[in-house]
């Protein structure tokens, strides 16, 4: 099939009647303008995440969370929506904040670390589709993508720790390479397996063989592990808790974020929430069947004829990979209120002597799996 | 053991140690050049084994009178208490440490030198514990004068607005 | 052990090329103005260096020029996370200099509010234990409930943090009506939320691998250093100040002395120091109970309070248990309203000078878990 783009450009070269000369110009017009909209994407989901955020820790933590800021008759109060604006107002408070570059920073990296880092994420979202047809661009080799291009942010994360020239970001930096290099090989091995059933790296033939089948995580025992493994390392990687050791605020002070304020500090939150949304999208979509409605499944299961109950659909798609994505997300908030935080070594551990050979066996045995019921 | 049975041990085991003995505040006044025998004495005897040191306070006797070190010890196995005491004359005041003895007096040391400038032979690291490395006098002595500037910043002393 | 060993024994590493680290006074966990000098291989510490005095407010020298009763609140800013007990031992210990009798009613209010504040003081370390683990929640629910008795303490002499209660010869307010009532409903509501705190932190599994077996001190080293309270205790040794030297009306009461066992790990590790301080809370709790079931109906608890505090002439060294352990106060009197020379023996300054023994050879994060299982507030190390 082919991707969104293309089907907005031939859509838009067929209606305004442009001459096919003009058509690459209309391309990269096309692109500008969805890089926006990604751009956007994330940054509304920093948004609604922080809040999210915000709220369900002080639900955690028997209090209310932001309480006063609201607009549009949506004051404060005890209820759900009171400080609703509050990330709103946080925004504009460090976009006009000062912008502190210290004197002894290497003034180059320290500017380009947080670009990097957003630009990683950034270009992870090109690839993710979020309902039938709704990717950017539709790769065939879609999740090698997404898991290449969303490691290349821990360069920006060891410029920016290198660059403050600060031994506490520094050690957030070394933290954070270690890290998600170590947890790279969960994530790739979890993924394979799904893969090697398959056949295919294209989130499209992943969900379209879901929807022929079943889901992965009731595929088998295996996928469940997989599963397990993928999202747990997937925190990882989003460097939350309990693997914030980059970030670990009782040890690092903020890590490799330490030295920065602002607005450049808020590309950092940007990142870290995009960072969550990729994780928690590729899960969904892997895992559970991405914008596939759950209803179809469950009726069948008590024997209800199919029909019009599947709740299935465009929109319906983008609704149901939502929803699965937020459930996510709000695991993995669940996860950082909840526990506290492992330390270095135990972390290399669980990565090269847990996972790691878990995940191995696990394709191993899936490959059994499949020559016995395949 | 009560109080004077551990005096009468400590002057068998030596003789000319105690200078003075205080039965009623239940403490005995130690010369100084003794006390690092006595106090490995006091610490390995089976009989008194004070293995722990509760506290240990210097003091000044006054802007003409000596400066000291009051020491209480106690022992979890016997469950019995002593006060030892030293004093050392004002113009050249030194005691021998006994932190490689009782490791709580390493951090007390360092705060008695700091607070009334005793010193302390034979400590491992005798700085400053609470005032900045570079104050000048040494604060808790009778006959300390409140300086008039610390690096240039006048000390307030018109008491009227507080007291 | 020396720091090649104590590296070698824990993680088994190459040396590198060292870097020296300043932790503080401005860090977010070392419980105030704590500057702890670091020399760092990797993430491993190699030597650590405390310094102190960075809330240094001349207590001692202070006393001096101050009569007897008005040194009272300065001991609240000593340890400001148990302010009723530093102003218990303090005026116990003046008391005996001048050999005061008090009524029994005021012995019973000394008592209760003690150890209520010793709840408040555990409720703080554990939250902040947690905290320093990367925990965040804990502490707000600890937080909670420590405001119950803050809320306790308001009610009776209208303070929160700082009470200046507990005065020579008495108590500055009788007890307010109906507080034992509020007391015992407390102490209902509390009991189970132990329980709560057990389920959320002690034993989350991740806190017990970043606990168990981390910063051992052993009993015999514990002595040596003259460690006290739940970092004594923590290494497996059965002494309280509370039983095995009274003082106030404590042989009166029933109650256990926990002790670490090693449950998790090693015996005297952070997990023990961190479990003691929660099975103390339920000692408190057992010791409230008495003491409210028994505290006299009636009494004056000012009928003692000396006209003049005139100690006779001498020098005492008196202690007490705190929560954080034996706090001693060494008076002496030269017969003047003004003591002489005061000295405070804080608990945490000596429990942190064993810090650096048991924190070296550990990772950057777990001198963070070992500070937080020593509780050190620097308002008393400091003075």
């Amino acid at each position: 099939m082919s991707s969104f783009i293309d089907t907005i450009v031939d859509f838009l070269v067929r209606l305004l009647g442009i001459p096919q000369g003009a058509a690459g110009f209309m391309l990269i017009l096309v692109a500008v303008v969805l890089g926006v909209v990604v751009f956007l994407f994330t940054a509304v989901n920093a948004l609604v995440a922080v809040y999210m955020e915000r709220k369900v820790s002080a639900f955690m933590q028997d209090r209310l969370g932001p309480m006063e800021v609201g607009f549009w008759g949506f004051r404060g109060g005890k209820r759900f929506w009171g400080g609703i604006a509050q990330t709103l107002a946080d925004t504009f408070k460090l976009l006009l904040k000062e912008d502190i570059i210290p004197d002894k920073s290497d003034r180059k990296l320290f500017i380009l670390g947080p670009f990097i880092l957003y630009g990683a994420v950034f270009c992870a979202f090109i690839g993710i589709p979020l309902g039938y047809g709704m990717a950017i661009s539709d790769f065939n080799i879609g999740i090698f993508y997404v898991i290449a291009i969303s490691s290349v942010g821990v360069i920006g994360i060891i410029l920016s720790g290198w660059g403050s020239n600060n031994k506490w970001s520094l050690y957030g930096a070394v933290r954070s390479a270690a890290q998600i290099i170590s947890y790279e090989l969960p994530v790739g091995m979890s993924l394979l397996l799904v893969v090697m059933v398959v056949g295919s790296l294209q989130f499209h033939d992943i969900v379209a063989w879901q929807e022929q089948h079943r889901w992965f995580l009731f595929h088998s025992p295996f996928t469940i592990v997989a599963f397990v493994i993928f999202f747990l390392s997937g925190v990882a990687e989003a460097n939350r808790t309990p693997f914030d050791i980059p970030e670990a605020e009782s040890e690092l002070v903020a890590g490799y974020m330490t030295e920065y304020s602002g607005f450049r500090w808020a590309i950092f939150f940007l990142s870290e929430y995009a960072n969550m949304a990729v994780i928690s999208l590729m899960t969904a979509i892997v895992f559970l069947g991405g914008w596939l409605s759950p209803v179809g499944g469950l009726l069948r299961l008590f024997g209800v004829p199919e029909g019009w109950y599947y709740l299935d659909g465009s929109l319906w798609g983008v609704f149901w990979i939502s929803a699965k994505a937020i459930l996510f997300i709000f695991i993995m908030m669940w996860f950082r209120w909840t526990w506290p935080r492992l330390r270095v070594d135990q972390l290399m551990y669980t990565a090269w002597k847990v996972f790691l050979p878990i995940a191995l066996l696990n394709i191993f045995f899936v490959g059994i799996w499949e020559l016995i019921f395949a | 053991m009560e109080f004077p049975e551990i005096v009468k041990q400590i002057e068998a085991a030596f003789p000319e140690a105690a200078v003075s003995v205080d039965d009623t505040a239940g403490c005995i006044l130690i010369a100084s050049e003794n006390w690092l025998a006595v106090a490995e004495y006091l610490k390995t005897d089976p009989g008194t084994a004070f293995d722990a040191l509760m506290c240990l306070t210097g003091y000044d006797r006054g802007p003409e009178g000596v400066l000291g070190a009051a020491y209480n010890l106690y022992s979890m196995e016997h469950a019995h208490k002593l006060e030892v005491r030293i004093e050392t004359p004002r113009d050249d005041s030194t005691i021998p440490s006994v932190a490689h003895i009782w490791r709580t007096a390493d951090w007390h040391e360092r705060e008695v030198y700091d607070m009334f400038g005793i010193t302390f032979d034979g400590h491992p690291d005798l700085r400053r514990m609470l005032l900045p490395d570079d104050w000048e006098g040494h604060p808790l002595r009778k006959d300390y004068q409140i300086p008039d500037f610390f690096h240039g910043i006048p000390v307030p002393k018109d008491k009227r607005g507080w007291e | 052990m020396t720091t090649s060993e104590a590296i070698r024994k824990n993680f088994g590493v190459v040396e590198a090329e060292e870097m020296v680290l300043n932790m503080g006074p401005q860090h977010p966990s070392t419980h105030g103005v704590l500057r702890l000098k670091i020399r760092t291989d990797g993430e491993i510490i190699s030597h650590i260096e405390p310094h102190i005095g960075y809330l240094h407010r001349c207590f001692e020298k202070h006393c001096e020029n101050l009569t007897y009763p008005q040194v009272i609140p300065y001991t609240d800013r000593c340890d400001y996370l148990a302010s009723m007990n530093n102003n218990h031992i303090y005026v116990l210990a003046v008391e005996k200099l001048m050999g005061l009798e008090v009524p029994e009613r005021v012995e019973y209010i000394r008592v209760i509010m003690a150890e209520l504040q010793r709840i408040a003081s555990h409720l703080m370390a554990v939250g902040a234990h947690g905290l320093d683990t990367g925990g965040i929640t804990p502490i707000t629910y600890t937080f909670r409930d420590r405001e119950r008795i803050l809320d306790l303490f308001e009610y009776t002499c209208g303070a929160r943090l700082l009470y200046n209660y507990i005065w020579i010869g008495g108590v500055s307010h009788d007890l307010p009506p109906d507080f034992v009532q509020y007391a015992t409903e407390f102490l209902d509501y509390f009991e189970p939320k132990i329980v709560e705190y057990n389920r959320l932190l002690t034993y989350n599994k991740i806190f017990i691998e970043r606990s168990a077996d981390v910063g051992v001190l052993p009993a015999d080293v514990a002595v040596n250093y003259g460690a006290s309270g739940p970092v004594l205790r923590g290494s497996g040794i059965d002494w309280d100040l509370r039983r095995n030297d009274p003082y106030s009306i404590y042989d009166r009461f029933e109650f256990d002395i926990p002790i670490g066992t090693g449950e998790m790990g090693t015996v005297g590790d952070s997990w023990d120091r961190y479990f003691v301080r929660v099975r103390e809370m339920e000692e408190s709790v057992k010791i409230l109970r008495q003491a409210l079931a028994r505290l006299p109906k009636d009494g004056d608890v000012h009928a003692a309070i000396p006209k003049k505090v005139r100690p006779p002439e001498g020098a005492i060294y008196f202690r007490g248990e705190n929560p954080r352990g034996e706090l001693g106060f060494y008076i002496i009197s030269d017969g003047s309203p003004k003591p002489y020379r005061l000295k405070m023996r804080s608990p945490a300054f000596v429990n942190l000078s064993v810090f650096s023994e048991i924190a070296t050879g550990w990772m950057l994060a777990d001198i963070i878990s070992i500070l937080g299982s020593l509780d050190i507030v620097l308002g008393e190390i400091d003075r």
